[in-house]
């Protein structure tokens, strides 16, 4: 295969925090084809948007760019100056950001926003020619080229679309470099999936490198052929997509991989224990040894180089060899999860509704959950599977219909249900950041719950035993919340609610927040516990493979009515809703990154 | 209601602004009401036979029940009537007219030297962040908070209007009758530099706060990765995003400046509603007591009113919520 020039040369690049000798980033190297699609993949606190930063030759707050080149033709982007910066900001690299809400200005109109980038670079001869571009730029990325939609504000679009807009303004001077970081975080499957194939074509049809950002392996490997991996700093592995998912030579590669849900197939989802080494406290052998299964004494002694391991396959790993040559994903068989309902329903709805005053946005839900079963109610954002989990906990009170719990109607206030209803059904809050009191000790509010409801002869054994059980272990009970992952947090909020033996847990999103490795230890950690002490779940959550991990059977919410429900093997596999299709086509997944 | 935009919502506030005078109305007659002391008597003195105290209360309209000398008085208030002056037997009207013109050009020179210097200030200290501009402007606009307005005009009458230093500049405002404040300005030099001393910490500290807020966004990272000049990010993208909330500290600060500027006023001798206000009160002049607290009100609902239309202006979010 011959290879024309790369669009990008990145070489050595190292970004440290400011006036320190402390490296953010280090030994960051790759290239680029034009028309290509690269993803760059780690976890939050990887230095991947940092590292995507510098291509651009910007840093946050803090950080400085100290060595390294970004050659962009035969340019090299950190030599510039700052005037020089800013002519090639926008026109040659250019920058989509993650959050496209925060990131267009609210009080510019978007036809505005897109119109000054052009203006800056003195694209085209005059503004005929710049209107002109923008109308054809609004229809690459599939919006309204009227004038008067250019004349609406950031507020008056939706997510996806202001998504797209940071796209047109991204591809507008036909840049040769585009970086994408994360763009389609926090939008729904749906549009997400639109998103990407807004990217994938414009990379290819204005021949522009891409480096697309992400957290998500599945997502960038339905985009990018070639994947770098990154971990503290580092890239670890890079390779094709391809070899990435079935043949990765980096153990962490492997363990990411292992931590991604399928759709296809049930197996059980295998997390990283331990965390990684943030800037500063980074040992000088291997960064990923501390968590590695196959680690041994030189590992622990220098840092590995980058070396390569196939054709286009590099790692950082001195025993990838021997990693190539394991077993394929090595997560075992998942064990059976109950899929009928065992018994009699310990939480039954029969025709619930619920809303915000005159907006309804719950209607006629009926289900039944049973002892020792695990219900997923899967739906996107703003489909009322939230407000639903909420009026079964008692904490959203506008609801009519019946919640029973073992056959006793619940009050819709939970300040109007008996002591022991409220014992009996808890729940897990999405954002373990925002959940849990920072001015109280883990082991306070574990106790909590105790002090409230009693029955526990021994709080202190209780506290401790909870602890072990979310793999925590006695130690942290004397921690703030504020010394703790977002992992960890999550595993505190799981001991409160399950500290006083409640029959039905109620988990509202709570991996939504956490990266993929630690999402898996938290399904892992749940799927057990829920076994183990035979409750009754109610899983609610948008991200449907998950789904197979965990729950026996699963609920599709669309517009605040259940579309479909069913086991999840069937409804996965033969799903008999429009909308459940779609929203499975819709779902990138490594059998959609691996096809 | 079924206006919409801009035009609506003032509309909208404006009614409210009215129901807010009526109540603020009330609670003012209310009070005076509850003055101690009998303005007939403290008009006629201590000689005053019980006759002629009668013939005066009803005369001054004092005579009737509190319900109707109300709604005589806020009748009256709707036409442009406030009422005569108990100590100077003069319509209201006619003995404030000019203090209010004073007072208000008084005002009016203050806002429009302090506002710019404090977002221009405010802006640059957010933009040089911790540097010595910075720095030195903090520690500035937090003694001069600190500092009561009247040691900031008397140090400035020592400075500037005495021999001791210079003396260039009149030490009190004397408005002749029939003239107005601007014919002579260097006489307004001294009670403005005060109050725009007095006001400037302020407003300098929430632009500065709102404006590193705004600079650490996203928008503005994002504008500087396409490419523009500093100045469109600065002065496009930056600037109307941090002026929304500064907006409602400088209609607090002007409103303060309306009504609460008799010790400037004593300083300098400046004739204006504050020191009006206080001679009435002492006096128990109520009818310019109520006319004056009346207009303090108009102007505090007045200004708020403009702040929130100001802030919606550059916030277009607000805009379609209207």
């Amino acid at each position: 295969m011959s290879t024309p020039a790369p669009a990008l040369v990145v070489t050595g690049l190292r970004v440290t925090l400011r006036g320190t000798d402390t490296d953010i980033v280090d030994e960051v190297s790759f290239s680029i084809q034009p028309g290509e699609v690269l993803g760059l993949v780690g976890e939050s606190g990887s230095g991947k948007t940092t590292a995507g930063l510098a291509l651009l030759g910007h840093t946050r707050r803090g950080a400085e760019i100290s060595a390294g080149s970004v050659l962009v033709g035969d340019r090299d982007i950190l030599k510039l100056g700052l005037g020089e910066l800013r002519r090639i900001r926008g026109s040659v690299v250019s920058y989509v950001p993650q959050d496209p809400a925060a990131s267009l200005n609210p009080a510019l109109r978007i036809g505005t926003q897109v119109m000054e980038v052009l203006e800056t670079h003195s694209f085209g001869a005059d503004q005929t020619e710049r209107r002109d571009r923008i109308a054809e730029m609004m229809r690459e990325v599939a919006l309204p080229d009227a004038p008067a939609y250019l004349r609406r504000y950031p507020h008056e679009l939706s997510g996806g679309q202001q998504q797209r807009i940071g796209l047109a303004m991204a591809f507008a001077c036909r840049p040769r470099v585009i970086v994408l970081d994360e763009p389609t975080t926090g939008l729904d499957v749906t549009t997400q999936a639109h998103v990407l194939g807004t990217v994938r074509e414009l990379a290819a049809l204005h021949g522009a490198a891409a480096l697309y950002v992400s957290h998500d392996l599945a997502v960038v490997g339905t985009l990018a052929a070639r994947v770098a991996v990154m971990y503290a700093g580092r890239i670890v592995e890079l390779g094709s997509a391809d070899e990435l998912f079935r043949s990765a030579a980096h153990p962490y590669t492997r363990r990411l991989v292992a931590a991604i849900p399928h759709l296809s197939g049930r197996r059980a989802l295998v997390g990283i224990p331990g965390r990684a080494p943030s800037p500063g406290s980074r040992p000088k052998g291997c960064f990923f040894a501390a968590r590695c299964t196959l680690v041994q004494p030189a590992c622990e002694e220098a840092q590995p180089d980058l070396r390569m391991v196939g054709d286009q396959h590099s790692v950082r790993c001195i025993r990838a060899e021997e990693v190539i040559g394991q077993a394929v994903l090595a997560s075992g068989a998942a064990d059976e999860i109950a899929a009928g309902a065992a018994g009699e329903a310990v939480l039954s709805l029969r025709g619930v509704h619920a809303g915000y005053g005159e907006l309804t946005v719950v209607h006629d839900v009926n289900l039944e959950v049973a002892p020792r079963e695990c219900l997923a109610l899967v739906g996107e954002s703003g489909s009322g599977k939230t407000t639903l989990a909420r009026s079964i906990a008692g904490l959203h009170h506008q609801r009519t219909g019946e919640i029973l719990l073992r056959g006793t109607p619940l009050a819709a206030s939970s300040r109007g249900r008996p002591r022991e209803a409220r014992r009996d059904i808890q729940y897990v809050f999405q954002n373990p950041y925002g959940s849990l009191n920072p001015r109280r000790t883990v082991g306070q509010i574990i106790r909590q719950p105790i002090e409230l409801f009693g029955g526990v002869e021994r709080p202190d054994a209780a506290v401790a035993e909870m602890l072990d059980r979310v793999a925590l272990g006695g130690r942290y009970a004397d921690r703030y919340p504020d010394q703790l992952s977002g992992g960890e947090r999550q595993r505190v909020a799981i001991a409160r609610a399950l500290v006083c033996r409640p029959s039905v847990l109620v988990c509202d999103e709570v991996t939504s927040a956490l990266d993929v490795s630690v999402q898996a230890a938290i399904v892992e950690l749940l799927a057990g516990l829920q076994r183990d002490l035979g409750l009754a779940m109610l899983f609610v959550t948008h991200n449907l493979p998950l789904v197979r991990s965990i729950a026996g059977r699963v609920a599709v919410m669309s517009t605040g009515r259940i579309v479909e429900m069913g086991v999840v093997e069937h409804v996965l596999r033969a799903p008999s809703d429009e909308y459940t299709r779609r929203l499975l086509s819709d779902t990138p997944s490594l059998e959609t990154a691996t096809a | 209601m079924k206006l919409g935009g801009i035009a609506g919502f003032v509309v909208r506030r404006l009614l409210l602004g009215l129901l807010v005078l009526g109540l603020v109305s009330i609670v003012v007659f209310a009070a005076t009401q509850a003055l101690p002391g009998d303005p007939a008597r403290s008009i006629l003195g201590r000689t005053a036979t019980p006759a002629s105290l009668k013939a005066l209360r009803d005369q001054l309209g004092l005579g009737g029940s509190v319900l109707s000398q109300y709604f005589s008085w806020i009748g009256g208030l709707l036409h442009g009537d406030a009422g005569n002056s108990l100590a100077a037997q003069e319509p209201v009207t006619d003995l404030l007219g000019d203090k209010v013109v004073n007072s208000a050009f008084l005002v009016f020179c203050s806002g429009i030297i302090s506002i710019p210097i404090s977002v221009a200030i405010g802006s640059y200290a957010a933009l040089r962040r911790d540097r010595t501009f910075d720095v030195s402007t903090s520690i500035a606009t937090l003694v001069f908070a600190a500092l009561p307005e009247f040691v900031v005009g008397v140090s400035l009458v020592v400075i500037f209007a005495t021999t001791v230093f210079t003396g260039f500049l009149p030490a009190i405002t004397i408005i002749s009758p029939g003239a107005r404040p601007w014919n002579d300005m260097t006489a307004m030099i001294l009670p403005t530099a005060t109050l725009v001393l007095a006001v400037t910490p302020y407003v300098v500290r929430i632009m500065r706060a709102s404006m590193i807020e705004v600079l650490e966004s996203d928008y503005v990272e994002m504008a500087r990765l396409k490419g523009l000049p500093e100045r469109t990010v600065i002065v496009r993208h930056a600037l109307p995003n941090a002026l929304g909330p500064t907006f409602q500290v400088i209609a607090i600060n002007l409103a303060y400046l309306a009504g609460g500027v008799i010790v400037v006023e004593y300083v300098f001798n400046y004739a204006g509603i504050g020191g009006a206000l206080r001679d009435a009160v002492s006096t128990q002049d109520l009818p310019v007591v109520q006319a004056l607290a009346m207009l303090i009100a108009a102007v505090y609902v007045v200004l708020n009113l403009l702040a929130d239309v100001a802030t919606i202006i550059v916030t277009p979010r607000l805009r379609t919520r209207l």
